[in-house]
C-alpha cells in the first residue's frame, strides 16, 4: 500500500494560519426527543457546539449517536425539539441548512459504478459548489486522490475510499461536519492518517466537527468536548480532562465502561 | 420556502447520464425489450389470416399499441428504476442530506425516466418501420398527446411505488417491475373497451391508458382523431400524477418519521 500523505496540499484549500475556536455555537440542540413506536432512541437532548470546535459523541451501541446525527442532517424526523444551524432552524429552513453541512457515515455509499471525479463533480452541484473543478481538483491533491480520479469508486480499497467520501463531505466547505465512525473498519494505519487530517483540516478551516465514535482514544486525541449519551439520553458532557477528573479514571475507556454500566463517578454499582 | 433549483435537478440526471454512460447492461436493457416486444407483435401480426385489404391495418392497430404500450411500460419502469438505482447503491440518505428537495428528487428522477423511454423507444419505432414498413409517427400530432398521456401515467405510478418503496424498504421493489401489467387488461391494449365485463368497463375508463388505445385504434382505423379521448386521458393524467406526488412526498415524511432513509434495505 502507497504511503499515506502530508498535508502539505491543505494550505491551497484553507487560511494559512489556524482558525481559533469561537464560543458562537455553530450547531444549537434543544430539548431534542426521538420516538420508534414504544421505543425512545433520544430522550430531551440538548447540547451546543461552538465554531470550530471539535465535539464527540459517545455512547455504547443503542445509545442514540446515530439517531441524532440523522437528526441533525433532517434525515430522521425528530418527534420533538429544534435544531439550528449557524442560528438557522433545521425545520424551518432545510436548504439553507442542509447547504452548510456535509457528513460522511457507513450507512450510506457512494454511487460504485461512478468515477471519483464524477461522484464529486455530481455532489458539488447538488450542493452549489461555485467552481467545481477547481474545488475538487484542490481537494483531490490535498486528499492524494489525484491518481485515483478516473477509477470507479466500487474498486477502491477501503482506505481509498475512505479518503474519497471525505472528499464528498468537504466538497462545500461545510460549517458544520458531521462523522459517524470515521475510522471504523480501517486499519490503524490509515485510522491514524484520516485522525491527523481531521485535526489538520479542522486547525485551518475553522469548521466544527461532531464525531460519533466508539474509538475512546480517538475521541481523547481529537476532541475539545465530549458528549456521553446512555439509553438516549446524554449522561455527561465535559472536556476529556474534566471527565477524567471527575470519574476518576486514567482513560476515556474507563469511564465510557463506568457510564455504559452505569457506575457513577468511578464507583461501581 | 426555497424555490426549486435547476442545478440540483439537473445534478441528479447527471449522476444517471454518468450511470448509463459506465454501463452497457443498462444501455442495452432500454432497446432490447421494446424491441423484442415489437418483433414478437410484428410476426404475430403478419401470421394471421387476415383479409388482403385490412391486413395493413390489423398490423398497424398491433404494432401500435404494441409501442405505446412500451412507452407506458418504459416512463415507467425507466423512473422506478431511476429511484431504486439510489436504493441499491446505497446513496439515498447522501442525497437527501445534501439541499436537494424531495420535490426535485422527484422531477430528476421523471425527467431521467423520460430519456430513457425515449432512448429505449426512438430506436424501436425505427426498427418498425425498417422491419414491418409501419410507421408510428404516420399518426402524426396525435401520437405527441398518447405518448405524453402514457408517460404521466408511468410516472404517476413510478412516484407511487417509489414511495412505497422507500417507505416500507426494498421488499416493495416488485411492484415496481409487476405493477403496470395488473393493468394491462384494463386498458384494453389490444382489444377495445367494449369486449370487458361492464364492471370492468367502469374501472378501464377510469385509467387514462384505455382512452389512449381506443384512441389510437380510431385513429388507425377511421382516419379520425379522437380529441376528447385524448384530452380525458391528459385530465385523469393530471389526478393521478397529483395523487403520485402526494403520496411520493407523504411516504418520504413517513420514511424519515420512522428513520428509512438511512437504512434502505428490506
Amino acid at each position: 500500500m502507497a504511503p499515506h500523505p502530508t498535508f502539505a496540499g491543505v494550505d491551497r484549500l484553507w487560511h494559512d494560519a489556524p482558525v481559533p475556536p469561537s464560543p458562537r455555537p455553530i450547531l444549537e440542540i434543544e430539548h431534542l426527543s426521538k420516538r420508534f413506536g414504544a421505543v425512545e432512541a433520544v430522550r430531551d437532548v440538548s447540547f451546543s457546539i461552538a465554531a470550530g470546535a471539535i465535539t464527540g459523541l459517545l455512547g455504547g451501541n443503542g445509545a442514540g449517536k446515530t439517531t441524532s446525527i440523522a437528526m441533525i442532517l433532517g434525515l430522521v424526523k425528530p418527534s420533538a425539539g429544534t435544531i439550528r444551524v449557524d442560528g438557522r432552524e433545521l425545520a424551518r429552513e432545510p436548504v439553507a441548512v442542509k447547504a452548510m453541512m456535509n457528513f460522511s457515515s457507513p450507512y450510506v455509499d457512494l454511487p460504485h459504478r461512478l468515477t471519483v471525479t464524477e461522484n464529486l463533480t455530481v455532489f458539488a452541484r447538488l450542493y452549489g459548489v461555485a467552481a467545481p473543478r477547481r474545488r475538487i481538483a484542490a481537494l483531490a491533491a490535498d486528499l492524494d486522490l489525484e491518481g485515483l480520479l478516473d477509477r470507479p469508486v466500487g474498486r477502491l480499497s477501503a482506505g481509498q475510499k475512505t479518503r474519497v467520501a471525505l472528499a464528498k463531505a468537504l466538497i462545500n466547505e461545510p460549517k458544520l461536519l458531521l462523522l459517524d465512525e470515521p475510522t471504523a473498519s480501517l486499519d490503524p494505519d490509515t485510522a491514524d492518517w484520516v485522525r491527523r487530517y481531521l485535526t489538520d483540516y479542522q486547525r485551518r478551516s475553522g469548521a466544527a466537527i461532531l464525531l460519533a465514535s466508539h474509538n475512546m482514544a480517538e475521541v481523547e486525541r481529537l476532541c475539545a468536548d465530549v458528549v456521553m449519551m446512555r439509553a438516549g439520553r446524554i449522561v455527561d458532557h465535559d472536556t476529556p480532562a474534566g471527565l477524567l477528573a471527575r470519574y476518576g479514571r486514567d482513560t476515556l475507556e474507563d469511564v465510557f465502561l463506568d457510564i455504559a454500566r452505569d457506575r457513577r463517578k468511578g464507583k461501581p454499582s | 420556502m426555497s424555490p426549486l433549483s435547476a442545478g440540483r435537478i439537473g445534478a441528479l440526471m447527471l449522476r444517471h447520464g454518468y450511470l448509463l454512460r459506465s454501463s452497457w447492461p443498462r444501455l442495452l436493457d432500454m432497446i432490447y425489450w421494446p424491441t423484442v416486444q415489437m418483433l414478437t407483435w410484428g410476426f404475430i401480426t403478419l401470421s394471421l389470416p387476415l383479409p388482403e385489404g385490412v391486413a395493413g391495418q390489423g398490423l398497424g392497430v398491433l404494432l401500435g399499441a404494441a409501442l405505446l404500450w412500451d412507452v407506458l411500460l418504459r416512463a415507467q419502469l425507466g423512473t422506478s428504476m431511476s429511484f431504486l438505482e439510489e436504493m441499491y447503491a446505497r446513496n439515498l440518505g447522501h442525497l437527501l442530506a445534501s439541499p436537494l428537495r424531495p420535490i426535485e428528487l422527484l422531477i430528476a428522477i421523471a425527467c431521467v425516466g423520460l430519456l430513457r423511454t425515449l432512448a429505449g423507444m426512438v430506436p424501436t419505432s425505427l426498427l418498425a418501420i425498417w422491419f414491418f414498413g409501419f410507421s408510428v409517427y404516420d399518426m402524426g400530432l396525435a401520437l405527441a398527446g398518447f405518448f405524453g398521456a402514457l408517460v404521466l401515467m408511468g410516472w404517476a405510478i413510478a412516484l407511487f411505488i417509489s414511495g412505497l418503496v422507500m417507505r416500507v424498504g426494498m421488499g416493495a421493489e416488485a411492484l415496481a417491475w409487476g405493477f403496470v401489467f395488473a393493468i394491462a387488461p384494463l386498458s384494453a391494449v389490444f382489444y377495445p373497451v367494449s369486449v370487458l365485463p361492464p364492471a370492468l368497463q367502469v374501472v378501464a375508463w377510469g385509467l387514462p391508458s384505455a382512452h389512449v388505445f381506443e384512441g389510437m385504434r380510431q385513429l388507425l382505423l377511421t382516419g379520425t382523431v379522437d380529441g376528447a379521448a385524448i384530452g380525458l386521458a391528459f385530465a385523469l393524467d393530471a389526478l393521478y400524477l397529483a395523487l403520485g406526488i402526494f403520496a411520493f412526498l407523504r411516504f418520504h415524511d413517513g420514511a424519515r418519521d420512522k428513520g428509512r432513509l438511512l437504512q434502505t434495505g428490506e
